[in-house]
């Protein structure tokens, strides 16, 4: 545990070196792609010294070190706002859209996984197969193409994009769905919730494959032990056997699977939100990437990252008081 | 070596699902060898028909046209193409690089191994499209640049996989008697641990293989692939958007495409971890 704690710093650290080494590899320069077309080298070579661009790499690396555990990320070169302040109003979106699909990935793929596991090598067992291995092997943009299509375009059950109708509940949290519960604004929690369904469902589907899959896999571990034969020779009824004492064991390799597909989605984010027109960090990198926008797409695989490492973390930690012989 | 080839093609033979996958996995690379000739509109991947754009499916256009009037069937087989290139040239490295780290890093025990596993947990600590994503967006938009960008996020995963497994094999009997009969560094990890575990790294690398098509289709359909008029999988997909619900068929052949290049690999993986790796079985209990 104390090891893993230890090496957070180092790790961000190597992060942040990785992000600045492929932002300085950029075979066009910024900082003439920022002065414009008919910019004199005088005023390039000002911007470049406003930039910072005209000291050495290791001042300038120490300088962006610096600055980002400051909060500062830069400017986009695309809002010209701090790239910040934009990731920052965009994290409650994505947190949002990723936590909901957990959520559900995790409340549909924990049963079905103990299901597939106790009727093995049942009809049920193999249909179960079937969507998992399919699950994981559609492409995400195509399967949220194709919910659009069916669901929104041709029976228009959920809006075919965007997060909400209108304005959105009071700013309180960001997130829509409680936002709008706290300040009892029905309206804005059925149109946030409606506009959730299609995201929400390409996100899960692999999630949920994922995770019916390591519960299968732990249950069909578990059902076999000593402890469930010898309560099975005590009399205890199966069901209390399986969904009390098998799962809560199961559950220990289910939750680390957890932590690391909450990583992914935040990840899969990035195409879902383009095709959804989602406004969170996901779609933001999207059209940086349209605008060549390298600052904030650097700042974003920086935020990413940063989330990414601390969610393993979080997941090491949370194993350690699950599962007491697991070694940290 | 002939031996295990022939254990293995047994093998698969008996397991159904693997042998879809086998069969998947040979379509596609029947489909990219003989493009040219399966083709029904080759001139297609460069020539445009504006007048005959985005018409449905028929016996002339088999999964219809697209946006430029192109034959989106005969665009299809040359993705596979580009499909397999980018996979096997971005796996290849990977696992070029990152096996021989994993090898160095788990034999020796000090602060070079472990400053490289430190080095790949960096890499890993990132999800591996947005580290995609961030390089091919900085190199710009073309296949050379999605391979790199593709195998400079990929080769951890071989690394931390061949760590692991070397420093368990270094418990085992065998490597201690042949340490012990004084056998170099480099023979004991080339001759007695590297054969040992391949069949993980073969594993890997072949659900890998579906994974990197992933990626790949994703890169491809944000506009960091292959620039047009390329038939990349993904980018078709992207450019269907404007034009759907009408032109269905502009959308689904790629998808569907991708989808059972995918499945092929996965299963074919499935299947190879079963038969190497009986402690893994998926069958267990049952």
């Amino acid at each position: 545990m104390f090891n893993r704690l230890i090496w957070f710093f180092p790790t961000v650290f190597g992060l942040l070196l990785l992000v600045f080494t492929i932002s300085h590899i950029i075979p066009a320069d910024p900082v003439a792609f920022l002065a414009g077309d008919n910019a004199t080298n005088e005023q390039i070579a000002d911007l470049r010294a406003q930039y910072g661009f005209d000291r050495p790499l290791y001042i300038q690396f120490i300088n962006y070190v610096m600055g980002t555990f400051q909060g500062d990320l830069g400017i986009s070169l695309y809002t010209q706002r701090p790239i910040s302040d934009d990731l920052l109003g965009r994290l409650p979106a994505t947190l949002e859209l990723t936590f909901v699909s957990v959520l559900i990935s995790a409340a549909i793929g924990v049963p079905l996984g103990v299901i597939a596991a106790v009727y093995r090598n049942s009809v049920a067992d193999h249909i179960l197969r079937l969507i998992t291995v399919s699950g994981l092997a559609i492409a995400s943009f195509w399967l949220a193409i194709l919910f659009q299509l069916f669901f929104a375009m041709e029976l228009q059950w959920t809006p075919l994009q965007g997060r909400i109708d209108g304005w959105g509940p009071d700013h309180i949290t960001g997130f829509f769905l409680l936002d709008s519960l706290l300040v009892g604004d029905w309206e804005s929690f059925g149109s946030a919730f409606s506009h959730l369904v299609l995201p929400v469902a390409t996100l899960a589907f692999p999630a949920m494959a994922t995770i019916m899959r390591f519960t299968r896999a732990g249950v069909l571990d578990a059902i076999n032990s000593n402890y469930v034969l010898y309560e099975q020779a005590m009399g205890f009824p199966e069901r209390i056997i399986i969904w009390k004492y098998i799962l809560r064991n199961a559950l220990i390799g289910t939750v680390t699977q957890i932590g690391l597909i909450f990583g992914l989605l935040l990840a899969g984010t990035v195409v879902v939100e383009a095709v959804f027109d989602w406004p969170g960090l996901g779609l933001y990198a999207v059209q940086s990437i349209m605008n060549s926008d390298y600052n904030a797409i650097m700042g974003f695989t920086l935020i990413t990252g940063t989330m990414f490492i601390l969610i393993n973390l979080l997941v090491d930690v949370l194993q350690g008081v699950m599962d007491p012989r697991s070694e940290l | 070596m002939f031996e295990t080839i022939k254990f293995l093609i047994k093998k698969l033979a008996q397991d159904r699902t693997a042998a879809i996958g086998v069969f998947l996995i040979l379509s596609l690379i029947l489909i990219a060898i003989f493009a040219p000739i399966l083709a029904t509109h080759p001139a297609d991947i460069t020539e445009f028909h504006p007048p005959e754009r985005l018409q449905g499916p028929s016996s002339e256009h088999y999964f219809g046209t697209d946006r430029m009037g192109s034959d989106i069937y005969s665009r299809l087989l040359y993705g596979a193409r580009i499909t397999i290139a980018i996979a096997l040239i971005a796996i290849s490295v990977s696992v070029v690089i990152g096996v021989p780290i994993g090898l160095l890093a788990g034999y020796y025990r000090n602060w070079v191994s472990d400053a490289l596993m430190r080095v790949s947990d960096i890499f890993l600590a990132v999800p591996q499209i947005i580290l995609a994503i961030a390089i091919a967006q900085t190199l710009g938009p073309s296949i050379q640049n999605v391979i790199l960008a593709l195998s400079a996020t990929y080769w951890p995963f071989w690394t931390r996989l061949v760590y692991a497994e070397t420093r368990s094999a270094l418990n085992e009997p065998y490597v201690e008697a042949s340490i012990a009969l004084g056998a170099s560094p480099s023979r004991v990890m080339i001759l007695h641990v590297l054969p040992n575990i391949s069949s993980s790294i073969i594993v890997r690398t072949t659900i890998g293989m579906g994974g990197t098509i992933l990626t790949a289709a994703a890169l491809g359909f944000l506009g960091l692939g292959p620039p047009p008029p390329s038939p990349e999988w993904g980018r078709t997909i992207a450019e269907s958007r404007e034009f759907l619900p009408e032109a269905w068929w502009y959308a689904a052949a790629p998808g569907i495409a991708i989808f059972l290049v995918v499945m092929g690999f996965n299963l074919l993986g499935d299947g190879l971890r079963d038969i190497l790796d009986p402690r893994t079985r998926r069958s267990k209990g049952g």
